[in-house]
């Protein structure tokens, strides 16, 4: 899904403050028409309300200071507990960071080489790499899940962490895909015929040229991969073993058999940390467009 | 890897594609990627096909005969209601995501604060699933915070049931899947020369007929996009059903997890597998022929299109 968010995203940088007479003229007119009120700006307000009532929901019950849902008073002890008293939860933490790290680099490698070869060139079984990497986007993680646990249960893999890498990767590399075709559409292909011209061995042209032009949309593949893989549950859900716990599959656990208002602290702190990556990177998006 | 070596020595075709040299890496490239997805993404879709027309093991797995017992045991009139119900759910929280994203996109697409807009619309997103549809099982639970301002402002003595309902499950989909649908709608309405409304509504129409008759069909292929990412994704649902749906509320999902982990009935989970796929497959295909036609049909007539018109006919002139 967020390959259209950061479409959306991107675009919207990159337009200019100064619209063309065409769209002063329709916007001044249009709210001509509308003084006050309008429809779709109160659905839209509706709408992020409700995106948000649940987040307001999980910090206020993380400085809850009983377990119950009636907010008796502030404290911070579900925050101590997660700190210091939550061993399996920070050994799942660092599970999905290994997962996450290592199916994003794979995926980001064989996204990338691929991407450029798809784009640029044109060879046997093109369309049908195309339409296979297309595919486990659309699919419902449920399918892909059960065929992976029926595959790795078929060729006797025992599940554990590299399942869940192989998994991961699969599901992260059509996304990689996308993002870095996106900006080699946008790449001149003639800097690269004179890269040749002037004596380049073909392996120089990819890492003095190509690499770096279109590193932006390696950067931006990467960091969905792991944001994807981070956040996985169902197909984990399915090719995880004994000793190979997520983070999503102990926030499940968690969820299932008894709930503790830990979770919400550490949702928080989750919070936090994206709100903080979300910054970073759009810091790096705006300078990425403004690059142009 | 012979082979490779051999088709990657063929000259390229002409076209879009770039033939400067004898040598094209192309395949060479795209196959590592290629050989991934065979492995890890279309042996195990082959494999659910061919599992769905064989027997039951005795524990678990299958026997290597060749049966239709698997769909013949889809035809339960259990699993049919099971289906259906699906669909049902599916479709509700498709049609009300749908209605909400459009004014929402509208709006977006209209405001100064595009960006600001589309980062709100984005950054609950990036708080895990599962712990978002927890807090919306703290709100809707029988002591959660509506039924506790219920009982506060004493509309209601006990409790109203609300979590563990089908109509938790439309609600939770509902919100799992707003950006969805909104992003792929506001980035179409966003394309949109709002021109066209004007000279609608010059021309007499009124703002519903102009909203419905010009806007809809301009955004069609953000629409259909918006609805197939929503629906597919409910409709193959596992984790919203089975945590705030009650009985009453499972789905294909969880039916063919359970088949999978507990009832070890791995052909008739591939057959409920493959009834899925079939879905989605149509689906995109209809994203597929949609855009094409879109294309097709918006080559003269899209906004940027228009800018470099205007600007090449003013360029025209300055000569």
């Amino acid at each position: 899904m967020n390959i259209s968010s950061y479409f959306a995203l991107q675009r919207s940088f990159k337009k200019t403050k100064s619209a063309n007479e065409n769209t002063v003229h329709a916007h001044k007119s249009w709210k001509k028409h509308n003084p006050h009120f309008s429809f779709s700006k109160t659905i839209l307000y509706f709408t992020l309300l409700l995106l948000f009532i649940p987040l307001f929901v999980i910090i206020i019950f993380s400085f809850n200071k009983s377990k119950g849902s009636d907010f008796t008073g502030f404290s911070l002890v579900w925050y101590k507990k997660l700190l210091f008293n939550s061993g399996d939860l920070w050994s799942a933490l660092v599970n999905s960071l290994i997962i996450a790290f290592t199916s994003a680099i794979v995926a980001t490698i064989f996204g990338t080489i691929a991407s450029i070869g798809i784009n640029w060139y044109k060879f046997r079984g093109r369309s049908f790499i195309q339409t296979i990497s297309f595919l486990p986007m659309v699919l419902p993680e449920v399918i892909i899940g059960v065929s992976m646990l029926i595959f790795f249960s078929g060729i006797k893999m025992p599940l554990g962490l590299f399942t869940i890498f192989a998994a991961h990767t699969t599901f992260c590399l059509p996304f990689v895909l996308l993002m870095v075709s996106s900006r080699i559409d946008e790449f001149d292909f003639s800097i690269i015929e004179a890269a040749h011209d002037l004596g380049a061995t073909e392996a120089q042209t990819m890492t003095k040229i190509v690499i770096p032009a279109i590193m932006p949309g390696i950067m931006s593949g990467f960091m969905m991969s792991v944001t994807m893989s981070l956040e996985d549950f169902v197909i984990t859900f399915f090719v995880s073993g004994p000793g190979s716990t997520t983070l999503p599959l102990y926030v499940y656990s968690m969820i299932r058999f008894g709930v503790s208002p830990v979770i919400n602290a550490l949702s928080f702190v989750m919070i936090i940390a994206t709100c903080l990556i979300a910054f970073v990177l759009r810091k790096g998006l705006k300078n990425f467009a403004g690059s142009r | 890897m012979n082979e490779e070596a051999e088709k990657s020595e063929k000259p390229p075709a002409a076209g879009k594609f770039h033939s400067f040299r004898s040598f094209n890496p192309g395949s060479l490239y795209a196959w590592p990627m290629g050989l991934w997805f065979i492995v890890f993404f279309l042996v195990p879709l082959v494999i659910i096909i061919v599992y769905s027309f064989m027997k039951k093991g005795l524990y678990g797995g299958v026997e290597n005969h060749f049966s239709l017992n698997a769909y013949s045991q889809m035809m339960n009139p259990r699993y049919v209601i099971l289906v259906v119900r699906t669909l049902k759910i599916s479709l509700i929280s498709t049609v009300i995501t749908i209605l909400m994203a459009t004014p929402c996109g509208y709006a977006m697409a209209r405001s100064r604060h595009q960006t600001l807009f589309l980062f709100l619309i984005i950054i609950p997103f990036w708080t895990n699933s599962l712990i978002r549809i927890f807090a919306w099982m703290s709100i809707l639970n029988n002591d959660g915070i509506i039924n506790q301002m219920l009982r506060h402002f004493g509309f209601i003595q006990n409790y109203i049931q609300m979590l563990y309902t089908q109509g938790a499950v439309i609600l939770v989909s509902v919100y799992m899947y707003l950006p969805y649908a909104i992003l792929p709608i506001f980035t179409s309405i966003d394309r949109f020369d709002f021109s066209l409304l004007e000279a609608a509504r010059d021309l007499g129409a009124t703002k519903a007929q102009s909203m419905v008759k010009i806007l809809i069909p301009g955004i069609k292929t953000g629409l259909v996009t918006a609805i197939i990412f929503t629906f597919i994704p409910i409709f193959g649902a596992y984790t919203v059903p089975l945590l705030v749906g009650g009985k009453d509320s499972y789905m294909l999902g969880n039916i063919i997890v359970d088949q999978v982990n507990k009832t070890r009935n791995w052909p008739l989970a591939a057959a409920f597998s493959m009834v899925i796929t079939v879905i989605s497959t149509v689906g995109v295909m209809w994203v597929l022929i949609s855009n094409k036609n879109d294309a097709a049909l918006n080559t003269s007539s899209t906004k940027e299109e228009n800018y470099v018109t205007g600007k090449t006919a003013a360029g025209d002139t300055a000569k």
